[in-house]
């Protein structure tokens, strides 16, 4: 620790703080316009400058570290005059245009220069004018604005890792660019917008929707991946006009992905308003909820309980799923799964299925093993987590299965599964992670809905105890899974049980027309595609017209995540709820209440009867989940596999669309707009 | 985005791949990237004066950094020509000393000789002329430097002799053009 001297007052400061933390610690306010906390310091704005004893110049308070007994005045008349100079220099090419620019209001420069610039102006010349650049469909670019501060390709540097943007030129010619045709293919390019200090890099889609002084934050989260991403949705007369990330260190830190950003432009279109029925010219007419629930029930009651089975998908929330699972199973129907893409394993307790090293866990591993899944693009926000841990230095990761463009270096072990099963491969990833600290296996939920999935599970169950990856205070087995409906629905239990099928199980039988009912909650991303489904009978439930709602029965809608209170666990199974916003569209409900009414048709006795009641039943029965934004972690139960082989499958595991992976991203067109543009190359591999 | 006007893939001759190998060695192992500027030298001056989009592709995937990094620094740099040059590539200092000693004489009898403005090449591809910042002559200014010589004390006489000279293709002597100094001697001394 070091004693400095901030306008007089002692604070004393860690050795390599610079002088711009030592002045926030003495709670002095320093103006910035290129520093950033997350990124690295380049110290070009000048803004910061501050007076230090003995100097002969003012000092860019960013860039300079602390000494012991250091002066600092950020008060002094010198001080004052400096940052006057410096804010007049910035201002020399930037455009008076703030009425019309999207960040007046919540601009760095108009704020600054409200506090620490002149009362006029003194520059009579022209200004320079800069070309504007396309930088895809996200992020607007007006470059006459830009006071090259450098953020943005710092961000894509550091953070992103993707190196798209450069300052090319110089002097008066410089120029923020990106040499690549496609603009910003990062899938976090929407934070070089937040990132922005002024309005040169604003929001496409949000363009002259609303001014930031009319918008009403909310907090929620993100759905569209299995993190759970704390967010703040800003509404503007009942619609969602942006996304922005909310901070939470545990989680997203301070960014998100394009795909939650940038999908709420989904949330408006192609929305269920009300139930449809099939008719007799296998028509799907209007209905209304009375008839169509009772239809629902004549069919439940029509067919036998192994004939029934129900699906859930990747946007479920915890309530539907529990109160789906006691209706089905007080009928007797078991054959349940919430794991619609098919992934298999057997379950001990949590910790067969968690992140269990915890996202925030990621900041210290030392040895990372990744198995078959696309961290970049199943989880975004994570991969730049374990990016930022690898560009610190002394971290190791090799990788089977998986593609080998996550931004950071890898070592690939190859492409096939059944180098799991090999008996030297034991030895050599026990070599690998000895000496590790925080050793750390990443499983993809995708490797496991492979036909191997079960058996994978088990060896790399069974290779964690063996290599000592969970050891007293650290478990580093985590499984990773892409959808945000996952860890609640294996929470509450939404599985196979007394024999019911599995979702593997529940095709096989579609396709020996043994399933005659089947429940789709929310389950578009369930693959019908190759199954004769004419004798089997669909209840969609979704918010959106989507892949399988012309194939159902009956349609019911039901409430989007904007519009509900609604509990989601993420992969590390941390509880958080989704916050109402805006109305319901048309006559939707939420999905509980549905199975709810159901229940009251079969004159079932459920001791609920609303939200309130619900959760504090699911909260008695799943305690792990009851604690709002915390973390219960379980013990982990040591597991030995005997020899088991694995047949050669070859795949790595690679997202194809990023950006169109549920309901409400299909539906939305900045991502079919980003797919067009960034994915043009893998345009032929997209089916439907 | 930089206009392609080659798109043929560039890689160093033979020759210059020696050369590549003594410009790393200068370097120590974990400070390689340095030589991005060297190498970026050494393909202007195979190409031609110039320096293509693959030429930097190139020297950026040799020195393993991302093609933007490379290209930042060919741009940064006025040395570094982005599109191709005339055989002679005439630049004239404009800053203060030479600019005193009358170079904006010499600017406009050369763009009025060759009928070219700033930055443009002669139709014939002999000549090309840019107005560059102080290029470090200025005891003998005004000043120009033609490909890698330095032509020094001119005056309009002077100057267009060298013109006329180079495009005959006479041999013409570098440095002071004034017959009094051999260097950056004291003009009135002897």
């Amino acid at each position: 620790m070091k004693k400095v001297y901030v306008n007089d007052k002692v604070v004393s400061v860690p050795d390599t703080a610079t002088v711009m933390q030592a002045c926030e610690l003495a709670g002095e306010e320093i103006p910035r316009v290129c520093y950033h906390e997350s990124l690295s310091i380049a110290g070009n704005c000048r803004m910061c400058l501050v007076e230090v004893e003995n100097a002969a110049k003012p000092v860019a308070s960013c860039a300079f570290p602390v000494a012991e007994g250091m002066k600092i005045n950020t008060k002094s008349d010198k001080v004052k005059k400096a940052r006057k100079g410096v804010m007049e220099f910035l201002l020399i090419n930037h455009p008076l245009d703030c009425p019309i620019c999207d960040q007046g209001g919540e601009c760095d420069l108009q704020d600054q220069s409200l506090y620490y610039g002149k009362s006029y102006s003194r520059f009579e010349e022209n200004k320079r004018a800069v070309e504007d650049k396309d930088f895809g469909p996200l992020v607007k670019t007006v470059m006459t604005r830009c006071i090259h501060c450098t953020r943005c390709v710092r961000f894509l540097d550091e953070v992103a890792g993707t190196h798209e943007l450069g300052a090319i030129n110089r002097g008066e010619q410089m120029e923020i660019a990106s040499v690549v045709e496609e603009g910003i293919t990062s899938e976090l390019s929407g934070n070089i917008i937040d990132l922005c200090p002024v309005g040169a890099l604003t929001s496409k889609p949000y363009a002259f929707k609303a001014r930031s002084w009319e918008l009403i934050h909310h907090d929620t989260i993100d759905i569209t991946d299995g993190l759970g991403s704390n967010l703040i949705l800003d509404e503007f007369q009942g619609e969602i006009k942006r996304v922005l990330p909310r901070f939470n260190e545990d989680i997203n830190q301070e960014w998100i992905s394009d795909k939650s950003r940038f999908s709420y432009d989904g949330l408006d279109v192609q929305r269920l308003d009300k139930p449809f029925i099939r008719d007799d010219k296998n028509k799907l007419i209007p209905s209304d909820w009375k008839t169509s629930l009772n239809n629902v029930t004549g069919l439940l009651k029509k067919y036998k309980s192994d004939e029934i089975a129900a699906i859930s998908g990747s946007l479920t929330d915890v309530e539907t799923m529990f109160v789906a699972k006691e209706l089905f199973n007080s009928l007797g129907i078991y054959n349940l799964d919430c794991r619609f893409n098919g992934s298999n394993f057997k379950i001990n307790n949590r910790t067969d299925w968690l992140f269990n090293s915890k996202i925030i866990g990621t900041d210290k591993i030392d040895k990372l093993f990744i198995i078959g899944c696309d961290p970049k693009r199943e989880a975004t926000v994570l991969n730049a987590r374990i990016r930022k841990r690898w560009l610190s230095g002394d971290l190791e990761i090799i990788t089977l299965c998986t593609p080998n463009d996550l931004t950071y270096e890898t070592t690939s072990l190859g492409d096939d599964v059944s180098l799991l099963s090999d008996p030297s491969f034991l030895t050599d990833i026990k070599s690998f992670f000895n000496g590790a600290k925080y050793p750390m296996i990443i499983l993809g939920d995708s490797i496991l809905s492979t036909v191997e999935g079960e058996k994978i599970h088990s060896i790399v169950k069974s290779l964690s105890d063996n290599c000592e990856i969970i050891r007293d205070g650290w478990n580093g087995f985590c499984v990773l899974s892409a959808y945000a409906s996952r860890s609640g629905g294996l929470e509450i239990g939404f599985l196979p049980s007394k024999g019911g099928l599995n979702v593997k199980q529940i095709k096989k039988k579609i396709s020996e027309k043994k399933i005659k009912l089947l429940f789709l909650i929310e389950a578009d991303d369930f693959d019908l595609s190759d199954l004769d489904i004419k004798s089997t009978k669909i209840i969609y439930l979704g918010h959106h017209g989507d892949k399988h709602a012309t194939k159902a029965e009956i349609i019911l809608p039901i409430t989007a995540f904007t519009e509900k209170k609604a509990l989601y666990v993420n992969i590390e199974g941390r509880p958080q709820f989704t916050k109402k916003i805006i109305q319901n569209k048309g006559i939707a409900v939420d999905s509980w209440k549905i199975f709810r009414a159901l229940a009251d048709n079969f004159n079932l006795k459920f001791s609920y009867n609303n939200h309130e009641q619900l959760l504090n039943k699911i909260y008695k029965l799943h305690p792990e989940i009851s604690f709002i934004n915390q973390i219960i972690s379980s013990e982990w139960k040591s597991f030995k596999s005997s020899s088991i082989k694995l047949k050669t499958l070859k795949s790595n595991f690679a997202v194809v669309n990023y950006y169109q992976t549920c309901p409400v991203t299909r539906a939305s067109n900045n991502m079919a707009n980003c797919r067009k543009r960034f994915l043009k190359k893998d345009e032929s591999k997209f089916n439907g | 985005m930089i206009e392609n006007k080659n798109t043929k893939d560039f890689e160093f001759t033979k020759k210059n791949l020696e050369q590549v190998k003594k410009i790393f060695s200068k370097y120590p192992d974990d400070q390689k990237v340095s030589a991005v500027m060297p190498l970026l030298d050494l393909a202007m001056r195979q190409i031609g004066g110039w320096v293509t989009e693959s030429a930097i592709k190139h020297i950026s995937s040799m020195l393993n950094i991302p093609f933007i990094r490379a290209y930042e620094v060919a741009s940064f740099y006025s040395m570094f020509n982005l599109e191709p040059i005339g055989k002679n590539f005439i630049q004239i200092c404009t800053t203060t000393s030479c600019w005193l000693r009358g170079s904006d004489n010499i600017l406009e009898v050369c763009k009025k000789h060759l009928n070219v403005k700033n930055n443009q090449t002669t139709k014939d591809g002999l000549f090309t002329l840019k107005e560059v910042e102080c290029l470090g002559a200025c005891v003998n200014a005004p000043m120009v430097q033609i490909n890698d010589n330095y032509y020094e004390d001119l005056d309009t006489e002077s100057f267009l002799n060298i013109l006329d000279s180079l495009k005959e293709g006479k041999k013409i002597d570098i440095g002071p053009q004034n017959k009094k100094r051999k260097g950056a001697e004291p003009l009135g001394s002897a």
